[in-house]
């Protein structure tokens, strides 16, 4: 048995290769519940009823689906330049505190159409800016953005509780560790009334067409798209690549922010340290399953949704730990990658 | 003389090509066979069938009386066939021991026979006067020390039948010549070769039987001794092509000049002191074997390096260093060195690629946005202007053969009518057909009143198109000489680094 490397991925075959990846990683998860001593069928049924089965089933798995869209796309964009952010997680607290900071009471009296725009503005700068320091790392010092931006994960993790717990402490959430909320007035509508979907699903959609036409039709899109495949030719070429990894990074950084921006505006009101059920980490998830590709990421950020919120119900229902959910989604990962090199290799007898 | 391997009627197609097309091939006991023919003509998959790479789509493959199951290299190797590629798959922190008894072995087991492989690999090397070091480090062995590690390789699995693929490509004269040597004392032994080449000097030079490839078919077989270099040409090109001569005219003025350059390359001086003035409508030839700093030279030209000391000048204004950028938009235009690796960025499509220096200029973008229709027609501009075959804006550019996808970079630095050109390196590995017609362009753009700058080790290339010569040395430039005044002896002197300053 031999690969040949394909001239060309079909198309077809490019578009099946996620839904064969979650196929596997779904078939693969099966073995670990039925060791828990429950038919995997059911568990995966209880898992859609939990996540589809009701209109507010579906509102909740949308609203969690938002984060991770905007995470996605965070990824997406930094790893289409080869800059491997994975620090989605830090950036993501950064642009969730940094909101509750200045949305509390430092901007209080604007119209809260505008209050809202400035905040998402602050989300995404704080994001952006978090990540500018591995950018820097990087092209001065030729340091490893890999271990850099994971570790900020970390300290920025600390530094949230570090807040919550002294300056930005919420005086009436009774000793409960958590941020002053955001000031009501800027809060994000509600989308459906009653539920917790809120307008940053229209956002979040909507930064994903955007980030689709600066990867496919600017020339900063292109020149990252270039200096990701082959970064000695696109600077042959003239592309600077200081300027394309400065200007990746801020765009994935500021994604990333503006996930926990929204996450705030949007649901929690204030900042905990256990918002995030690893929203940046699931991010890359979603990129991969995406190809990278912005229509996919919104497409791989609602399976995943559908998985975490559908993995409670599902527990609730059959006794099941609800850490199937990492499971199945970390092996969703692993299955992508391997069908990624399928799609592109063609297998010879 | 009995039939050690024979091919059988192979067909093999990628997609839409045929690479090989209803193909037979017999190679005697104990003979050297030459596989002849272009890039692109065949040779290398029908050998990756043979040795078991690819699956044949139609024929068979019979070696030793044996009729080989497809795609299986295991099965190849057991039946006795070995094969040396041309870019070599040896491990180069490994010692050369290592890398000969490499996958020869079972995977498990106590105790490695690594004496035994020693003895093995010693009597080999005696027997076939291929010397070696067992316990050298492969990464610490020249080029031609390499190639005698993969042939051993391949003998120390039980090869009777050697296929090496393109093995000159790499080596230098004497090498090769001494390679033609070893491989002619391996068939008085019972081994039976077969070689691919493109080049027909050594076609004649080396080989018993030719059998020469033309898209994918198999257009002729001929004795050594009853063939002649031209109809060989002739058999592999399918017309006789011809190189475009250089016209005499006059030269203009002075437009690129280096003034006592150095440059350095990870810290460490790869051009020294060089001067060279090159004028419009003059073709000035850097000549010298690789690794004498042609690296550095391509790289200052290009904008991509800057010099540590002295100046490098467009038009009496300082140019050097300021990135690629600014050069392209001075008007220089550049071919590079290795079009892969430097020249196009295989996963984006043609027009991404030809577009991608001038992305920035109005003329491809507004505001930011691509314009994507402008990009896409001037692609198919190029494609027409510069016969580029086989080829649309939307496709892979990677899907190019070499001296298409040359073509098209040819055409990216030319189609701004540039003032200045640098073709470093522009025919390495291309075909008689690309070459002539690279060099046609580069004359017309010469006629035009461009000053180019060719970086190039083949002697017979920048004797035909410079006006003038200059050795590049140890990263050192020789004082130029006009190419009418110079003779093989002086360029060969020059290119050994003895001249007078």
């Amino acid at each position: 048995m031999r690969f040949e490397r394909r001239a060309n991925v079909p198309w077809a075959l490019a578009v099946s290769a996620p839904f064969a990846a979650v196929g596997a990683a779904l078939a693969l998860s099966a073995a670990l519940i039925i060791a828990a001593g429950v038919n995997p069928l059911w568990a995966y049924l209880e898992m859609l009823r939990g996540a589809l089965g009701s209109r507010l089933a579906v509102t909740e798995m949308l609203t969690r689906a938002v984060p991770l869209i905007l995470t996605g796309l965070a990824a997406a964009v930094a790893f289409r330049a080869r800059f491997w952010n994975i620090g989605g997680e830090g950036q993501f607290y950064i642009g969730a505190l940094a909101v509750a900071w200045v949305g509390h009471d430092l901007i209080s009296g604007l119209p809260s159409a505008i209050g809202i725009a400035v905040l998402l503005v602050v989300g995404m700068a704080a994001g952006a800016l978090l990540l500018s320091g591995p950018a820097y790392l990087r092209l001065r010092y030729g340091v490893d953005e890999v271990v850099t931006t994971l570790l900020m994960n970390f300290v920025v993790i600390l530094f949230v509780g570090l807040m919550i717990e002294g300056p930005l402490r919420d005086p009436l959430a009774f000793g409960w560790p958590q941020s002053v909320p955001v000031d009501g007035t800027y809060r994000l509508p509600d989308l459906i009334p009653k539920t917790r979907l809120h307008i940053g699903l229209l956002i979040a959609v909507a930064v994903a067409g955007v980030v689709w036409l600066i990867f496919a039709r600017t020339v900063f899109g292109t020149e990252a798209r270039a200096a990701g495949f082959n970064a000695r030719a696109a600077e042959f070429a003239g592309v600077s690549l200081p300027r394309t990894v400065i200007g990746v990074a801020l765009l994935s950084g500021g994604l990333a922010g503006l996930a926990g921006t929204i996450e705030v505006m949007g649901v929690t009101g204030g900042v905990t340290t256990t918002m995030s059920p690893g929203f940046g980490y699931a991010g890359i998830v979603v990129a991969m399953l995406a190809a990278l590709h912005p229509a996919g990421v919104v497409a791989a950020a609602v399976f995943v949704a559908t998985i975490f919120v559908g993995a409670d119900a599902m527990s609730r229902a059959t006794g099941v730990p609800s850490f199937i959910a990492d499971v199945i989604v970390a092996l969703a990962l692993l299955t992508m990658l391997a069908a990624l090199f399928f799609s592109s290799y063609r297998i010879r007898r | 003389m009995s039939t050690v391997l024979h091919l059988d009627r192979i067909t093999k197609r990628f997609g839409g090509l045929t690479a090989n097309d209803d193909v037979t091939l017999e190679l005697k006991n104990g003979e050297i066979l030459a596989l002849l023919g272009e890039n692109g003509a065949g040779k290398t998959t029908l050998m990756n069938i043979l040795f078991g790479h690819y699956a044949a789509d139609e024929g068979t493959v019979n070696v030793f009386g044996q009729t080989l199951p497809p795609g299986r290299p295991r099965s190849a190797i057991q039946a006795g066939v070995g094969m040396v590629h041309q870019h070599f798959t040896l491990a180069g922190n490994l010692s050369v021991l290592d890398n000969v008894m490499l996958g020869s072995e079972p995977l498990i087991r106590v105790r490695s026979r690594r004496d035994e492989g020693r003895i093995r690999l010693l009597a080999l090397s005696e027997k076939f006067g291929l010397k070696t070091d067992p316990d050298a480090r492969v990464s610490g062995l020249s080029v031609g020390e390499r190639q005698r590690v993969e042939i051993l390789k391949a003998l120390y699995r039980g090869a009777r039948i050697l296929i090496l693929d393109e093995p000159t490509a790499v080596l230098t004269r004497t090498e090769a010549e001494r390679l033609f040597d070893i491989l002619r004392s391996m068939t008085r032994q019972g081994l039976s070769i077969i070689f691919i080449s493109h080049k027909l000097s050594e076609v004649m030079a080396a080989s018993d039987r030719i059998a020469i490839l033309r898209g994918g078919r198999k257009v002729a077989e001929r004795a050594n001794s009853d063939t002649s270099p031209e109809e060989l040409a002739e058999l592999m090109v399918g017309s006789r092509v011809t190189r475009p001569k250089r016209e005499a005219h006059s030269i203009g003025a002075p437009l690129l000049a280096a003034e006592e350059v150095t440059v350095h390359l990870d810290g460490k001086p790869a051009l020294n002191n060089v001067s060279f003035t090159a004028h419009a409508g003059e073709i000035l030839g850097i000549v010298g074997v690789s690794g004498n700093g042609q690296v550095a030279l391509g790289a200052l030209l290009s904008g991509v390096a800057a010099p540590a000391t002295g100046r490098l000048t467009l038009e009496g204004r300082e140019i050097g260093g300021l990135g690629p950028r600014a050069f392209i938009a001075a008007g220089v235009g550049r071919i590079p060195e290795d079009r892969h690796a430097e020249g196009v960025v295989g996963e984006l499509p043609v027009w991404e690629n030809v577009v991608l220096e001038q992305l920035a200029t109005p003329e491809f973008s507004t505001r930011g946005f691509v314009r994507r229709s402008a990009a896409r027609s001037h692609a198919a501009d190029l494609i027409k202007l510069f016969d580029v075959r086989g080829a649309t804006p939307e496709m892979r550019i990677s899907l190019l053969s070499g001296g298409n996808m040359q073509k098209l970079i040819l055409g990216r630095a030319l189609a701004a009518a540039p003032k200045v050109i640098i073709a470093n390196q522009p025919t390495r590995g291309l075909d008689e057909g690309a070459i002539a017609a690279v060099h046609a362009k580069l004359l017309a753009a010469r006629e035009a009143g461009a000053a180019t700058i060719l970086i190039t080790e083949d002697l017979e290339e920048a004797v035909d198109l410079s006006d003038r010569l200059q050795a590049i040395v140890g990263g050192r430039l020789s004082r130029p000489v006009a190419v009418e005044e110079s003779d093989s002896r002086r360029l060969g002197l020059m290119m050994a680094g003895v001249w007078e300053n």
